[in-house]
């Protein structure tokens, strides 16, 4: 089928053959192959299973397809067997043949080794990864008969520009990057700008420690990404759109070149998209490494090719961006979500997640939790359902400390906020962030001033090092948590932490510096506790800290 | 084509000004000097040194006033004593980032870092300081670069690019341990692309880059950018 | 104050060149002055051995060192009611804490200035005190209630927080002080 151009009525044609083609088989076996399970053996397992269905001859009626991230990665590699949705937890080689004779041949799942945390999912509301562990990501066909596409297909058959931003305005979306600025509004500004040609930019740079969405998302389902670019191409009046991924994600990189290619070849990309008159070119650019380079006017500076150093803004990109062209930039995730806005329309959007903060999003759950993984919520579910819920709670019988929201610039918010709703406005109020998503949860065994200090010195390393605030004042903060680590600190030093962490939160430049505090600004607000100990009794309870003392 | 004014109140005072002028601009022309250390007239507006930021009524945010462009109505306060507060902290951060030891340094009494430490009553340095032992380099027949006196404001980098365009200069490691570099980061000595024409030293606020052996009052000149470009588009 | 009435004042000589003792001096008649307000209690230019009790304002020199000024500005701090940072090496470590940059520095200066530099009989001197790891300014170690920068700082300004202290009021060293 590649290399066929298509026209707009073929979408409908190629979904049809693909349905058919896949009714074929009895059995679907989507193995999940994300950057999360080939560490495992993935691979191995998937070789195992394409070698097993052919040995029991069952292989006629039996896909075993590579898919995307299925959402459980603490249990990897994960096996997802359709018609059932039976997950199959921690599959081996081994364990492949045993699978594939009771399930398939027998038609008895095997129960030992079925994933059983049914929560994990119930609470799910699964939108961005709707397609994620149940499509080959390296089949455009796979897309296209779960109806892809045919959100594009619609906009050029049927809406005007305006009508695509009328409807993501609707909606409510707001861009998931972590600032959360609505996303039709930026649309707007960007479709009235009078200055050719404009761009588009997709975020894929995905710095944070222990985040991981956006790669699964890349992963699992690239065209997703692509479509909404395409139908924001259309609704803005742009031409050209970059991919900025960083370069620490090969397989994502080859997913989205393979999945570019592919469009390409079936006039998805390029001039006349579905022999309209719509012309849209994608490139992926790579990011070398730089947390700042998430922000979004220093990826355009390292799509231009400089140092990804942030601008002042205003002038806001959707005015002057790329080379000073109107250039609109959206995290992966924001454009996940277009077609199916596209599709449903704007209300039916809004029916998800709350009234301010409409849809859902994914988070990356990592820390001391008994099911971390990547999970997408609606909008408005409390920390307890995610954490406890969802994630299982915090293993080994050891009490729940804090949850840090946000990734590295994130807050640490203690147990008495954990009613608290998740949306851009009440994480705000309590001192953490939506940020890329990232959730950490800490047991009773770690040391705020210690959590506070790392995340410190991750953006004291990370820092640009173009404004002052936070090139020479993190690097400051990171000193005094030294000395109160290391038994020196003084009782000062709990009001020079507090007054440079709201200089810094309000003078720096650009989001890397005005949200890098909020991890001491929020331990402090909310564990000040702790620093007295470490200050004061020269103590640490979680033993973390004090650590060069002792080896002196 | 005429070009639009803009009335704004800066401090209070009702002010005219031609349309697109910075709010650091448009206060100097009516003699509201606001402090700054990376801007420099002539060259393009860096926004890095925190300094210059200013209060806009109905805005909880701060703006740098050498990039934030005036508009009709706006009422602009630059020397609240939050801003003075914060042009302290900005100050002090600098100064503790690096070895600045005034008495021992070319630029003493010549130095804008010093002159803004003064004027704002900046007595001490509440953080403890860093001792940095950055790279000292003096090969070059007249120009020294001391990079622990640099406080990363960029202003040799871009009077290198933007007036004596051969960008010589720039910048390698981020954060930090950001420093100024000569072309792939060589000696100055060893720089093919340098022309000597000293620019770097004259718009230097600070004593980081320097001409050995001459007076640093005889080599300052800030309104050097400033001065070409006139000239330059003088028909 | 005790019952004569008058401000008992200190001095104290750390690790600096005493530029900035010579700079009060300075104060040259205004000195007659301030002799009616103020006692010296304690200073290098005074014959007196034992920091006193119950000292009003200690103006210190000088960066701290070596241990046994760590000590010497303990016990200052514990007698004054006002400390004051006299010039650039106690506001911000000045000259003597150039050393800091080099790693271990209270071992590499001694080498360099007793054995690698010595033109006859290189010996390590034992006689001296412990040298802190890093020269400080003084703040870093106690509490001090006021700075004035300079090197030296000028008479006038040592005049002006002096004469401003003994009316009662906070001196403002806004566009005043001169930072190095």
């Amino acid at each position: 089928m590649e290399g066929l151009k298509l026209k707009l009525d073929d979408l409908q044609r190629v979904a049809e053959h693909e349905v058919d083609f896949q009714r074929a088989y009895k059995y679907r076996i989507n193995v999940c192959c994300s950057s999360g399970c080939v560490p495992f053996g993935a691979l191995k397992v998937l070789k195992a299973f394409e070698d097993a269905v052919k040995e029991f001859g069952v292989d006629k009626e039996c896909k075993v397809a590579r898919t995307g991230c299925i959402g459980t990665c603490s249990v990897g590699p994960a096996v997802l067997i359709e018609p059932g949705d039976y997950l199959y937890q921690s599959v081996t080689p081994e364990k492949v043949r045993e699978i594939v004779r009771d399930h398939i041949v027998l038609g008895l799942p095997v129960k030992d080794m079925l994933y059983k945390n049914q929560a994990y999912f119930q609470k799910q509301h699964r939108l961005v990864l709707r397609n994620a562990g149940k499509i080959d990501p390296s089949r455009i066909e796979d897309y296209i008969s779960a109806g892809g596409y045919s959100a594009l297909a619609k906009c050029l058959a049927t809406m005007t520009s305006q009508g695509v931003i009328y409807e993501v305005r609707t909606s409510g979306l707001r861009g998931r990057g972590g600032a959360g600025f609505s996303t039709g509004q930026k649309w707007g500004l960007v479709a009235r700008a009078q200055n050719f040609p404009k761009y588009i930019v997709a975020n894929l740079d995905e710095g944070d420690p222990g985040v991981f969405a956006n790669r699964t998302l890349a992963e699992a389902d690239p065209h997703a990404i692509i479509e909404g670019m395409l139908i924001a191409a259309y609704a803005v009046g742009a031409q050209k759109g970059y991919i900025y991924i960083r370069s620490e994600y090969p397989l994502a990189i080859q997913t989205l070149q393979k999945a570019i290619a592919q469009a390409k070849a079936m006039s998805l990309l390029g001039d006349n998209i579905l022999e309209m008159s719509f012309k849209f070119d994608l490139e992926l650019r790579f990011g070398a490494g730089a947390f700042v380079a998430g922000e979004e006017t220093a990826i355009l500076a390292s799509v231009e090719g400089q140092r990804a150093m942030p601008r002042p803004r205003p002038p806001y990109p959707a005015n002057s961006g790329l080379w000073k062209k109107p250039t609109l930039i959206q995290n992966v995730e924001t454009l996940a979500n277009i077609p199916l806005i596209v599709q449903n329309g704007g209300l039916w959007f809004t029916k998800i997640g709350t009234s301010k903060c409409t849809g859902t999003k994914c988070f990356s759950l990592t820390g001391q939790i008994n099911n971390p993984g990547l999970i997408e919520v609606p909008m408005g579910i409390s920390l307890r359902e995610v954490v406890f819920d969802i994630g299982g709670g915090v293993p080994d019988g050891r009490k729940f400390k804090a949850v840090l929201v946000g990734g590295p610039s994130g807050g640490c918010l203690p147990d008495t906020l954990l009613e608290l709703p998740i949306d851009y406005d009440s994480l705000t109020k309590v001192g953490a962030i939506m940020g890329s998503g990232g959730i950490v949860v800490l047991d009773d065994q770690s040391c705020m001033v210690d959590t506070a200090k790392f995340f410190t010195e991750f953006c004291v390393d990370e820092s640009c090092g173009k404004c002052t605030p936070c090139r020479a004042g993190l690097a400051r903060i990171k000193e005094i948590f030294d000395g109160i680590t290391q038994g020196t600190g003084k009782m000062d030093d709990i009001a020079t932490l507090e007054k440079s962490g709201v200089f810094i939160r309000d003078a720096s430049l650009c989001g890397l510096g005005q949200t890098a505090p909020n991890p001491v600004l929020t331990t402090l607000r909310y564990f000040k506790d702790e620093y007295l100990e470490h200050i004061v009794e020269k103590k640490c309870k979680a033993g973390k800290c004090f650590k060069n003392e002792k080896e002196a | 084509m005429s070009i639009g004014t803009v009335k704004l109140k800066i401090d209070g005072v009702e002010v005219t000004v031609p349309e697109g002028t910075m709010i650091l601009k448009a206060a100097k022309d009516n003699g509201i000097i606001i402090p700054t250390l990376c801007s420099l007239e002539g060259l393009t507006a860096y926004g890095g040194c925190r300094i210059c930021l200013v209060e806009i009524s109905g805005s909880p945010k701060l703006f740098p006033a050498c990039i934030t462009s005036v508009s009709t109505g706006m009422a602009v306060t630059t020397n609240s004593e939050k801003l003075k507060e914060y042009r302290k902290m900005a100050v002090q951060m600098l100064l503790a980032e690096r070895t600045h030891i005034c008495s021992v340094c070319v630029a003493d009494e010549h130095c804008e870092l010093q002159d803004m430490a003064n004027q704002l009553g900046v007595d001490h340095v509440m953080f403890e300081r860093n001792w940095s032992r950055d790279e000292i380099d003096s090969t070059h027949d007249f120009l020294v670069i001391d990079r622990n006196r640099c406080i990363l404001c960029t202003r040799c980098i871009r009077v290198c690019d933007q007036i004596e365009g051969v960008h010589t200069l720039d910048l390698k490691l981020r954060g930090k341990d950001s420093q100024v570099i000569m072309d792939l980061d060589e000696h100055w000595a060893n720089s093919c692309s340098c022309t000597s024409c000293r620019k770097c030293a004259k718009v230097c606020p600070v004593g980081a880059i320097y001409i050995e052996g001459e007076p640093i009052g005889h080599t300052k000149r800030k309104d050097i950018a400033e001065f070409i470009l006139t000239r330059r588009n003088r028909k | 104050m005790t019952t004569t009435g008058k401000v008992r004042v200190a001095t104290i000589w750390l690790s600096g060149c005493s530029g900035c003792h010579m700079s009060f001096l300075d104060q040259d008649e205004r000195l007659i002055d301030l002799a009616q307000k103020i006692q010296l209690v304690y200073s290098p230019i005074a014959d007196i051995k034992q920091f006193p009790e119950n000292v009003d304002v200690t103006l210190i020199e000088g960066a701290l060192a070596n241990e046994e000024q760590l000590a010497m500005l303990k016990t200052a701090r514990a007698r004054s009611k006002i400390l004051i940072s006299l010039g650039d090496c106690a506001v911000t470590g000045n000259v003597t804490a150039l050393r800091n940059a080099w790693h271990r520095s209270d071992q590499e200066v001694l080498e360099r200035a007793y054995l690698d530099k010595s033109d006859l009989n290189p010996q390590r001197p034992d006689q001296v005190p412990k040298l802190l790891v890093k020269a400080r300014p003084l703040h870093e170690a106690v509490k001090v209630d006021f700075f004035i920068p300079g090197c030296p700082p000028s008479a006038d300004l040592i005049n002006y927080v002096l004469t401003e202290l003994l009316a009662g009021r906070t001196p403002n060293m806004e566009g005043r002080s001169k930072y190095g």
